[in-house]
């Protein structure tokens, strides 16, 4: 039997061992150079670029969901408040326990709370990857517009329990004489209903997102993705959004992967949350879990192409960029207008693009030399 | 005996669709299912499939009970349905709804050796691998649902209507095709409005009227037969 002359998708052409290798350390490379270079160009210009790597991971977390599955979600923000506020809960009372303050030395490449950072957003993506389980389960009936729905109304309800919570212990002798337990408006506890602000919202949380650790995990989040996407699991994923009905047909298992689809992605939307929770200026609000956020990601990635991961990160710079730019003209009173031209856009965007920027391709296909997969 | 359906009850809604219909396909077959517009075929397929789920009887597969077990499950056993209308991923190359037809398997040693019989058995759908599926005539659609169905490596194939929509000489092809594929192996179910071909090609024939059969035999009795004859070959 001749052998056959082309790829199967899915099977890997052998490559010597050290490749696999190269893409991690370029996620490292980038994040190191994130974090020694950008300095350079001021404060606000390391506000903005943190904003966009928050924005990147949301927006491609988001994609799987609805880019590779076609499940229409716009609760995302919920998973990212979520995962911050959880996070934030274990790194603000760890840290009030053992050093009796959330100060940190601001500058630091990975000192103790960037490790402290990193493992509280594992623990907060964990916690909104269970999240995503509970409202991955009514997509399984759900369909279209009524999914969506069902996913706002997860995000406002987030909202709503998030105010509901007690007010947060702001010493070590407080936290000390706190029970753990009870609502109690003289004493409330600090475990349950945990102790994040209510409706105040979260303040004084370590500020440890920095750019080394914002740019390690979209570099993480990217290679996760891009990975998903031309594997086998992603491959069923996109079929799900094709048809379902042919896709089970393939013996994917319809149920079992939307449900994972919204798990993957809350995870990393939990991650995202994380990084902006513990970013210097942040107070966690309520209002973070609600749609306006939401809409935000959901913007990125329709604008970058349902399914383009490369086109969401892409959008997440335009947008937030564009926000940032109306931000900074405040003396021309432009910021009311951002949501207007955002909309106009994604009009425009229905009319010359309907697929968004780059449809389910990625940028680089677009280029005629690197162009391999069927772009058009 | 490979598939064993016995009895088996389907409605929709308050619509009965089959009712107490039985059938049988042995290993090495090629068992046709003729009948009108809405006799029931397509449901009779999806019903095996696990697509629907029946209200009363039993269907074995390999002598073990699969009444309602969900179609992926199947699809691992080793039963494959390519559905009316084909199911092709439209926004999915052609290379990528052959990967999706080999999601199931557990093996991926043979992979590419299966990859090559699909080919084989249809050079049109190897010149295209790179194009979108959606952008394929109706026929090569046609071809690449069952060169994915293939890639599946089932032991029995539900095909419905193959020749929908496809020119003479094509529906010619599509049928010799099936013949190979049985000859390398695969056990068929096929579901077909042509008669004529249905018939020439398979060894047993069932014939649906209202959701029952209402007779049974080798194909080539069929062929003959009169009543047949005046209600579905137009003679
Ligand atoms: N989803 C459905 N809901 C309600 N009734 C249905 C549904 N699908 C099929 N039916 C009905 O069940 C009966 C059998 O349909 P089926 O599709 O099995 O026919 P068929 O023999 O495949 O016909 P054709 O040759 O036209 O494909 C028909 O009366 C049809 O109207
Ligand atoms: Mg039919």
């Amino acid at each position: 039997m001749q052998t056959l002359d082309y790829a199967i998708p899915g099977t890997r052409p052998t490559q010597p061992g050290w490749v696999t290798f190269v893409p991690p350390l370029a996620v490292l490379m980038l994040a190191l150079l994130m974090h020694y270079c950008v300095p350079f160009l001021g404060a606000y210009a390391e506000r903005i670029m943190t904003d966009m790597a928050i924005a990147m991971i949301a927006a491609m977390s988001l994609t799987i969901v609805n880019g590779f599955t076609g499940q229409f979600s716009i609760g995302h923000a919920a998973f990212m408040a979520l995962g911050g506020y959880t996070a934030a809960w274990c790194s603000y009372y760890f840290c009030l326990r053992y050093w009796g303050q959330t100060a940190v030395v601001p500058g630091t490449l990975f000192g103790t709370h960037q490790l402290i950072l990193l493992c509280c957003a594992l623990i907060g993506g964990a916690v909104a990857a269970g999240a995503g389980w509970v409202v991955g389960l009514p997509s399984l009936r759900l369909r279209g517009d009524y999914l969506a729905i069902v996913t706002l109304g997860f995000g406002e309800i987030l909202r709503v329990l998030f105010q509901q919570t007690n007010s947060q212990a702001l010493s070590k002798p407080e936290l000390a004489n706190r029970p753990l337990f009870g609502s109690d408006p003289t004493n409330p506890g600090w475990v349950f209903p945990p102790g994040v602000g209510g409706s105040l919202g979260f303040t004084d949380i370590p500020k440890s997102t920095n750019l080394f650790l914002c740019y390690l995990l979209v570099g993480l989040t990217f290679l996760f993705a891009y990975r998903l996407k031309f594997s086998s699991l992603g491959r069923a994923l996109l079929s799900i959004r094709e048809d379902e009905i042919a896709a089970e047909a393939m013996g994917v298992n319809v149920t079992r992967l939307k449900v994972r689809a919204f798990m993957f992605a809350a995870f990393f939307a939990g991650i995202a949350g994380t990084l902006y929770a513990h970013q210097s200026g942040t107070t966690l609000r309520p209002i973070d879990s609600g749609f306006i956020r939401s809409f935000d990601i959901v913007i990125m990635v329709v604008l970058g192409g349902l399914g383009s991961i490369s086109g969401a990160l892409l959008a997440a710079v335009i947008i937030t960029g564009v926000t940032a730019a109306l931000l900074g003209l405040t003396d021309y009173g432009l910021l009311p207008y951002r949501m207007p031209v955002f909309a106009l856009v994604l009009i425009l965007m229905m009319i010359f693009r309907p697929k968004g920027l780059f449809g389910v391709h990625e940028i680089w296909d677009y280029l005629p030399q690197f162009g391999r997969k069927g772009a058009k | 005996m490979l598939l064993n359906v016995t009895n088996l009850d389907v409605s929709y809604g308050a619509v009965k669709a089959l009712h107490g219909l039985s059938l049988e396909v042995d290993e090495g077959e090629i068992v046709t299912l003729i009948g009108c517009n809405g006799a029931g075929k397509s449901t009779t397929l999806r019903a095996v499939s696990g697509m629907l789920r029946p209200r009363g009887g039993s269907i074995a597969f390999e002598g073990q009970n699969v009444t309602g077990i969900a179609s992926h499950k199947l699809v691992e056993r080793g039963l494959s349905h390519v559905p009316e209308g084909r199911g092709i991923f439209a926004n999915l190359t052609v290379a990528e709804n052959l990967a999706l037809g080999a999601y199931a398997r557990k093996d991926r040693q043979s992979l590419a050796d299966d990859h090559e019989r699909a080919l084989v058995l249809f050079p049109r759908v190897k010149e295209r691998l790179k194009q979108l599926a959606g952008t394929l005539s109706g026929g090569e659609q046609q071809m690449l649902a069952i060169a994915r169905a293939l890639l599946a490596r089932p032991k029995l194939l539900l095909l419905d209507e193959p020749s929908l929509g496809l020119a003479p000489q094509l529906v010619q092809l599509i049928f010799s095709i099936i013949r190979e594929i049985n000859k390398q192996g695969t056990t068929i179910l096929l579901v077909e409005q042509n008669a004529h071909m249905a018939l020439a090609v398979a060894n047993r024939a069932y014939v649906l009227q209202s959701g029952e059969i209402i007779k049974s035999g080798p194909a080539k009795q069929l062929l003959d037969d009169p009543d047949v004859k005046r209600a579905y070959l137009g003679a």
